[in-house]
């Protein structure tokens, strides 16, 4: 049996947008405040996994290691779409897993700038038609056989929803970008920490029916990291780092199996479906014992499906989960009280480390003003269209 | 002089998609794969797909590309014959009111762009059934 692996320390930054510091600046900030965290230091740590999207081949892990460390450990630089943060994550587990290591930092930085939509390039005419690429297209087919934009992918995915169950439209999406700004009022870290009402949601620009502006993320900077330690390692650490460590009961990534409709319109459920399923048996916990859920609401559309695909709420009945409030932060099971990537932002290669570190700190008991009062289960989720779906369950200590 | 848009629209009398179909599961693929991704047999049959289908989802586009022009209405178009197709809803208001998924659609063409030569790029779409 694989010995156990926690969380030591763990720290992010405010998401937002930082024009005078580099990602190098935010990804070192990040991983000492998680060294400062977890009462550790750099020479401690057994290796580091780096994880960022835009600038994957920067060897982003050593230019932190510059910055707060040249140790000469092994860094492994990660690049998984979206899902980048929790790939970083499950680098350092297996390698504690596999006793290659008995501690480890993993640290998800990303700077967009104000980057706009993503996905969906712009039309440049040919002046010769000439079919080139997979499909032998004379020109860019974005906009004319469907969009590759990523509102639209996940409007898409949420109306294909909305068809093949009741009770779900423009109303039950716009109710989850209301609920996460509200959310995020309370979270100082998040980018955007202002209350709309749904009507001012329903009416804010349409990007990509029925996703409106305040239905979307916002790009932006930041970054987050996690000291994890295996459980040998951890046996001899304080009573003090014992008791605010956080125990990591699942970890698992999956990629997107072969399904119909796949190539057209990016499966976002069946990975999440079965990541979530795996996560559960390897807990041995059922999403009714969650205390909370920060899960991957890129588009509010894509919220409301992971009600489903995490099985929050009975099959079908996400329309009816979030009518009835069940995920707001005093309902039955809250999500996303941090304000979500909605809210709380989505600088790419952070937010699936991010979102640990909202789960520990609730567990710890040390979220201020949005603590869930007696957290002691935490799941965080993210996807990466292409596609790859993390999940991380996490458990209280227990030790007092 | 006219050319499609994509390989797997066939041009002609009766303007219609080519799929490649795996010889053993029947998977369809738009574009060419080494091995199926469904079973991983690597041998494969160009197959006609329907010209007729129902709506699966959409998204009204009002935010692309500056040089895209918007509104658009995208949709995934499950054809009679099970096979999915990503294309965009033509002949039809963007308006979310005039769209119902599981609506009837069919196959149509038209001239998508010129170039210098004088060639007609040809893009399909699904109009109303």
């Amino acid at each position: 049996m694989a010995q156990d692996i926690w969380v030591l320390g763990t720290h992010m930054t405010a998401f937002g947008r930082y024009p005078d510091q580099d990602a190098v600046d935010l990804a070192a900030a990040a991983a000492l405040g998680a060294l400062d965290d977890g009462g550790v230091t750099i020479s401690e740590m057994d290796l580091l996994a780096c994880g960022t999207l835009f600038q994957a081949n920067a060897g982003m892990g050593q230019q932190v290691q510059k910055q707060i460390g040249q140790t000469g450990i092994p860094v492994y630089n990660v690049s998984n779409a979206c899902a980048t943060g929790a790939t970083a994550l499950r680098t350092v587990i297996m390698a504690i897993r596999a006793e290659e290591a008995d501690m480890g930092l993993a640290i998800g930085v990303e700077q967009m700038g104000k980057m706009g939509l993503l996905a969906g390039g712009a039309r440049k005419e040919k002046n010769v038609y000439e079919p080139s690429g997979r499909f032998g297209a004379v020109m860019p087919i974005d906009g004319i056989l469907g969009t590759d934009t990523m509102p639209g992918v996940f409007a898409q995915a949420g109306m294909e929803y909305a068809n093949d169950n009741d009770g779900v439209g423009f109303e039950q999406f716009a109710k989850v970008a209301q609920k996460n700004h509200a959310h995020s009022t309370l979270n100082p870290l998040a980018q955007y920490q202002k209350e709309f009402s749904l009507e001012e949601v329903m009416g804010s620009p349409m990007q990509s029916y029925p996703n409106t502006l305040l239905m979307c993320c916002p790009t932006g900077d930041g970054a987050a990291a996690c000291v994890l330690v295996g459980e040998e390692r951890f046996a001899t650490l304080s009573r003090e780092q014992q008791a605010r460590a956080v125990k990591i009961s699942a970890s698992v990534l999956t990629t997107d199996p072969y399904v119909e409709s796949g190539a057209m319109q990016p499966d976002v459920n069946t990975l999440t479906r079965n990541a979530a399923q795996t996560a559960y048996e390897q807990a041995g916990v059922g999403p009714e014992d969650l205390s909370l859920v920060e899960l991957h609401d890129c588009f509010a559309t894509a919220e409301l499906i992971h009600y489903d695909n995490l099985g929050l709420c009975e099959p079908g009945g996400a329309g009816d989960f979030i009518d009835r409030g069940a995920p707001w932060r005093d309902g039955d099971t809250p999500v996303n009280v941090s304000g979500g990537l909605i809210s709380k932002g989505h600088p790419i290669g952070a937010t699936g480390v991010a979102n640990v570190y909202e789960v520990t700190t609730h567990l710890r008991g040390e979220a201020g003003d949005r603590q869930i009062e007696g957290a002691n289960v935490g799941l965080a989720h993210v996807i990466g269209l292409g596609s790859s779906c993390g999940v991380h369950i996490l458990e209280k200590s227990g030790i007092s | 002089m006219q050319i499609p848009l994509v390989d797997y629209l066939v041009l002609g009398d009766e303007p219609h998609l080519q799929a490649n179909e795996c010889a053993n599961c029947g998977a369809r693929f738009f574009g060419r794969r080494n091995a199926c991704a469904n079973c991983g047999h690597r041998e494969f049959n160009e197959v006609r797909v329907s010209d007729t289908g129902t709506l699966r989802t959409f998204s009204i586009v009002y935010r692309a590309a500056p040089t895209i022009p918007t509104p658009y209405v995208s949709a995934i178009v499950l054809t009679d014959d099970g096979t999915s197709v990503r294309s965009n809803l033509i002949n039809i208001e963007p308006d979310p009111t005039k769209i119902s998924l599981g609506m009837k659609v069919k196959l149509d063409t038209y001239v998508v762009g010129t170039d210098d030569d004088g060639q007609e790029a040809v893009a399909f779409g699904y109009a109303p059934a």
